[in-house]
């Protein structure tokens, strides 16, 4: 008889299963579920990049691409983010266009990490970061975000964290739970810290786009940061195309070219014909973004007032599209509250422990759902509060 | 765009409280703006959208081309202002093109409307001449899809 167990690799096996599964089974398939759960936009693609994702297929575009990509995508993209963020990257060394942000993530610690190698991760945060550092047998090393900070990341939360076996800093803004953006006098502290040590800052900036009230500020701007910056972003949440799997990775071209290789051999290129909407999409959909931008912007409004209002204290999250509220006058643990609001007024949120212990106390609300959608969810929340 | 304008032109039935959160202003702020906007006729009213065709009411729909003579000090104005006063008459618009006034008038049935037309708003001194065109189905009015009901495909949870 085959012993799988014997066989299946030991780092592997050791990841945890991510806790969340089994809550969302059970919400994924109850009906009458009115959710504020998803962690993607409810916008469709805007036309003219599904039309020219379409186009590419009459065309027969079919073949592989480059491996980091069509030569176009990736000059767009470098004048994408200089004309948005002021960042120059150059095309064919510096710019790797990945499957989503999370493979340019993965090639990314894989690139930097060894055996032992440790990496800081700021929690709560989206999942990823953690097993990723696992899988390369490399350690990471939580840093937990304050509330009072309104889950900002402070030079002073890092103090002691980092060690000879420090490779990476995760610097995941606007945040995946909690909304919280880095502006740049929040970041320019962060930048002076950082400046004389020798690891690498992951900047995921996959949001970047929805940012509220002000511009994002990629730390990869600031002065000396870009050469010890690398930037992950794509266009899944900007420009609401979850389901392509695109993004890119930028940063300096020793690092890029490392990560080239894992990719090249891994992947091979990222979807030919998501590259060619993509094109599209960097080219002339600045508008598409700043319409939706404003859509969520009102709604985050909306969300924020109605959870204050019910008791729930929640900071004003400046980027992405999820609050963080506070749950802990219910008594209830995060993932009691999740549980019995799912079961009785039937409105999924995601508990904060699902990104990282420091998020328990809170739940994950996304309004990426319509104005009505989110006040009918906010008439059951109300139901439920009353209810305990 | 004003973000209350904006706001209002999708669902004239949000409340106040939730559009000045949205809008990022006072409820009283909200309200003056709201009051100055009905007062200086921006806001022209309020309407619900309905799908008729689900109701016991009997309607039928023709979106009318005219042709006329524009007088002279009043250009189109006197003749698409007389051909607006009737009831029967939902909308209209000057055109560009082949023709000059669009009329979308409705009725009971098509000929109550076809009788509008040769009875009312032909012999009408400035029209020259009309075209009627029945609408059959409905797929969108106002921003609102009529046809499909479209479904949160995306599950009720991810990261």
């Amino acid at each position: 008889m085959i012993r799988y167990d014997d066989l299946l690799s030991g780092r592997v096996k050791d990841l945890k299963p991510s806790g969340i599964r089994k809550f969302f089974d059970v919400a994924n398939e109850m009906d009458g579920v009115i959710s504020l759960g998803v962690g993607e936009p409810d916008f469709k693609t805007p036309w003219s990049i599904r039309e020219a994702g379409i186009y590419s297929l009459e065309k027969g575009r079919t073949w592989y691409t480059a491996n980091a990509g069509l030569p176009e995508l990736r000059r767009e993209i470098a004048a994408y983010l200089d004309r948005r963020f002021h960042l120059q990257y150059e095309p064919k060394t510096e710019i790797m266009v990945t499957v989503g942000g999370s493979e340019g993530i993965d090639a990314c610690i894989r690139a930097l990490c060894d055996e032992g190698d440790e990496v800081l991760i700021p929690e709560p945060c989206f999942v990823s970061y953690d097993p990723c550092t696992r899988l390369c047998g490399a350690v990471p090393v939580p840093v937990r975000l304050k509330a009072e900070n309104q889950f900002k990341l402070t030079s002073a939360d890092l103090e002691g964290k980092i060690t000879p076996r420090t490779k990476a800093l995760i610097l995941p803004f606007p945040n995946n739970p909690t909304g919280a953006v880095m502006r740049r006098e929040d970041l320019e502290p962060l930048a002076d810290f950082l400046r004389d040590k020798n690891i690498i800052v992951l900047s995921d900036e996959i949001y970047s786009e929805l940012t509220y009230d002000g511009t994002h500020v990629s730390i990869a701007e600031l002065p000396g940061m870009k050469e010890r910056t690398v930037v992950i972003n794509g266009f899944s949440k900007s420009y609401a195309m979850t389901g392509w799997r695109l993004g890119y990775a930028c940063g300096p071209r020793e690092i890029i070219g490392q990560m080239y290789k894992i990719h090249q051999f891994a992947i091979m290129c990222a979807p030919t014909t998501s590259q060619f909407a993509a094109i599209e999409a960097v080219k002339n959909c600045d508008g598409e973004i700043a319409a939706m931008r404003e859509e969520y912007d009102m709604r985050r409004r909306l969300i924020t007032a109605g959870f204050n209002e019910l008791g729930l204290e929640t900071f004003t999250p400046e980027g992405a599209f999820y609050i963080f509220p506070c749950i802990k006058s219910t008594g209830l643990t995060s993932d009691e509250f999740c549980e019995k609001l799912l079961y009785s007024q039937r409105v999924a949120v995601v508990p904060g422990t699902a990104f990282g212990e420091s998020g328990e106390g809170y739940v994950r609300v996304s309004y990426s759902y319509s104005v009505d959608h989110i006040k009918t969810a906010l008439e059951r929340v109300a139901q439920f509060l009353e209810s305990l | 765009m004003d973000v209350i304008l904006k706001l209002l032109s999708e669902n004239a039935r949000l409340k106040t409280k939730d559009v000045a959160v949205m809008a990022g202003k006072t409820e009283e702020e909200t309200r003056a703006i709201m009051a100055e906007y009905e007062k200086a006729g921006v806001i022209k009213g309020y309407h619900a959208i309905i799908d008729w065709e689900k109701t016991e009411r009997q309607l039928v729909r023709a979106i009318i081309e005219i042709n006329v003579s524009p007088k002279r000090d009043h250009g189109f104005e006197e003749i698409a202002e007389r051909v607006a006063r009737f009831n029967e008459v939902e909308s209209v618009y000057l055109m560009s093109g082949g023709y000059d006034l669009a009329a979308i008038v409705s009725g009971k049935t098509f000929q109550e409307v076809a009788k509008f037309v040769s009875h009312k708003l032909s012999p009408l001194e400035s029209v020259l001449s009309t075209s009627t065109h029945f609408v059959l189905r409905t797929y969108k009015e106002s921003g609102v899809a009529f046809c499909d009901d479209e479904t949160d495909e995306r599950g009720n949870a991810s990261l």
